[in-house]
């Protein structure tokens, strides 16, 4: 282990604004995508509904 | 083994349904473990100090912003070359991703440029071909969603990104031939003695990038093949079951 | 209407047909290609009026500006490169005729830069004589237009080509053409800037005219397969 304690860790040896934006750009990036990839598949499968309903109406 | 059996979009929907999650484990077991390696076991850099830790984002992430377009241009050929409907689904599943990790390479790029160079931006070979990287995804992505017709999407988009893949390194060349001129001396890592834990964080690092933009593009292969394939018998049946 | 003309077909023969086609629409309607220049005048004209006038400033900028409002006016004009035949299915007749794409398409593209390119290139001297470049940056300026705006106008036409029938128009035009052109931009306004501050300009110039050699051999196909997909 590097770091002696947490603060240390956090702190990134004074570059914390540009190490954690960094990182957390990255979290920001990979959640956005995750829950734009399940609005897509949700939306899929609810066209698909629509369009089985609009069947069983016909 | 009958590779095209997988071609056809019912059946790979399956088998990408079955890969996706086991993408995504093993992408948070290497980011865990390489996150561990670069924030908590490598040693500081005695050049740059603490900040060089960044590289344990910025260099898999800058990396797979190249693999990615290269991989889709795979897809695009194959899709303008056999005309197969999955080639070119796989190309518009993998768009958003590159998209994303060439978006995060810029990020991180200019974080990490502010404390060691002192600005945000330099005009850059890899800098700049990365900022025009972006925006080749954008028009490939705008250009596949820009007809009524997707197949005319598929392949008008396939062509554009076969012309992007040529012109990339004849990019990259350019800037840097215009940066030498203008610039004199740019911005060098070379020198800085890598220590080997922190080559492998990064290694560990990318391996989690790559199984997260396969497992990525897995789940959005799906959507795909069901927003195309909705009034197919097998995806109501699917739907039914 | 002009009809196409049949067998036998031949590369040289569909692109002189053509060449001389679209050069003939472009003559009964001149406006097109005079605000071409127009544009370019005064895209050329706003930057002094914007970053101010000192004859220094301008002689470093002029190069770089004259470029920039070049491919931007050469980008302007792309639309009206197949649009028009798209909408009256002459292009559609055009791939049904028996030359082979690689001659009408390079032909149109010729017609195209005939139009807008080289006006462009041969009014350069004036906008560079507002901005003070001396006769041999001048030249220097000219020459690099000349080889450079070929490859837009081939590189444009292949993404005018896809984006036909394309939701989104001008703007997807803009971001699909303009990250393409940047080494055209980079070797092309270098060229002119080497000789300004008294370097050679023969590297920049010769690696503008592999680019076009490249782009000559390449992006035809392009333009006609991008064609072929967009009349199917």
């Amino acid at each position: 282990m590097y770091w002696s304690s947490w603060s240390d860790f956090r702190a990134m040896g004074g570059h914390a604004f540009f190490v954690w934006m960094s990182y957390g750009a990255l979290l920001l990036a990979v959640v956005v995508e995750m829950l734009l990839l399940r609005a897509r598949r949700k939306r899929a499968l609810a066209a698909i509904e629509e369009e089985r309903d609009l069947e069983t109406e016909n | 083994m009958n590779w095209f059996y997988f071609s056809s979009p019912s059946t790979f929907y399956g088998l990408a349904g079955r890969l996706a999650p086991w993408c995504f484990v093993s992408a948070a077991v290497l980011a865990a473990w390489g996150l561990y390696l670069g924030l908590l076991v490598a040693p500081t850099d005695a050049q740059q100090g603490e900040v060089y830790r960044v590289i344990f984002i910025h260099v898999p992430t800058a990396w797979m912003s190249m693999f990615l377009y290269f991989i889709m241009a795979c897809y695009c050929g194959l899709t303008l070359v056999f005309n197969t409907r999955l080639s070119a689904m796989m190309a518009r599943a993998i768009a958003p991703t590159g998209a994303m990790f060439t978006f995060v390479a810029l990020w991180t790029g200019s974080f990490w440029g502010r404390p060691t160079w002192g600005t945000y931006w330099v005009w850059d070979a890899r800098l700049t071909s990365e900022l025009v990287l972006l925006f080749l995804y954008f028009g490939y992505i705008a250009l596949a969603n820009a007809f009524e017709d997707p197949r005319r999407g598929d392949r008008a988009a396939a062509l554009l990104a076969l012309i992007g893949v040529v012109n990339l390194p004849i990019i990259y060349f350019s800037v840097q031939w215009w940066n030498t001129l203008h610039q004199g001396s740019s911005v060098n890592f070379k020198g800085t003695s890598m220590h080997v834990t922190m080559l492998t964080g990064m290694l560990v690092m990318s391996f989690a990038a790559w199984m997260y933009a396969i497992g990525a593009a897995l789940v959005r292969v799906r959507s795909i093949i069901l927003e195309r394939e909705r009034r197919t018998q097998w995806v109501r049946e699917l739907k039914a079951a | 209407m002009n009809s196409v003309p049949q067998a036998p077909g031949s590369f040289s023969g569909g692109f002189a047909w053509a060449m001389a086609r679209d050069l003939r629409l472009a003559w009964r309607h001149p406006d097109e290609a005079v605000l071409t220049v127009a544009f370019f005048v005064l895209v050329a004209s706003l930057f002094p009026l914007g970053i101010g006038a000192e004859p220094q400033l301008l002689q470093r900028i002029g190069p770089g500006v004259i470029w920039v409002g070049a491919l931007l006016a050469a980008f302007l004009a792309l639309p009206g490169l197949f649009a028009a035949d798209y909408a009256d299915g002459s292009l559609e007749q055009m791939t049904l005729s028996p030359h082979p794409a690689l001659g009408w398409a390079g032909g149109k593209i010729a017609a195209h830069w005939i139009v807008s390119g080289l006006p462009l290139t041969l009014l350069s001297p004036l906008i560079g004589l507002q901005y003070g470049l001396t006769p041999d940056t001048l030249l220097v300026q000219a020459l690099s237009l000349a080889i450079g705006t070929p490859v837009l106008s081939l590189l444009g036409g292949a993404c005018a080509a896809l984006a036909l029938g394309a939701r989104g128009g001008g703007m997807l035009l803009a971001l699909l053409a303009l990250p393409l052109f940047v080494p055209v931009l980079i070797f092309g306004a270098g060229a002119a800037e080497a000789q300004a501050t008294g370097l050679s300009p023969a590297p920049h110039l010769s690696l503008l005219a592999a680019a076009l050699i490249a782009a000559l051999v390449g992006l035809p196909w392009a333009v006609g397969a991008a064609v072929r997909i967009a009349v199917d």
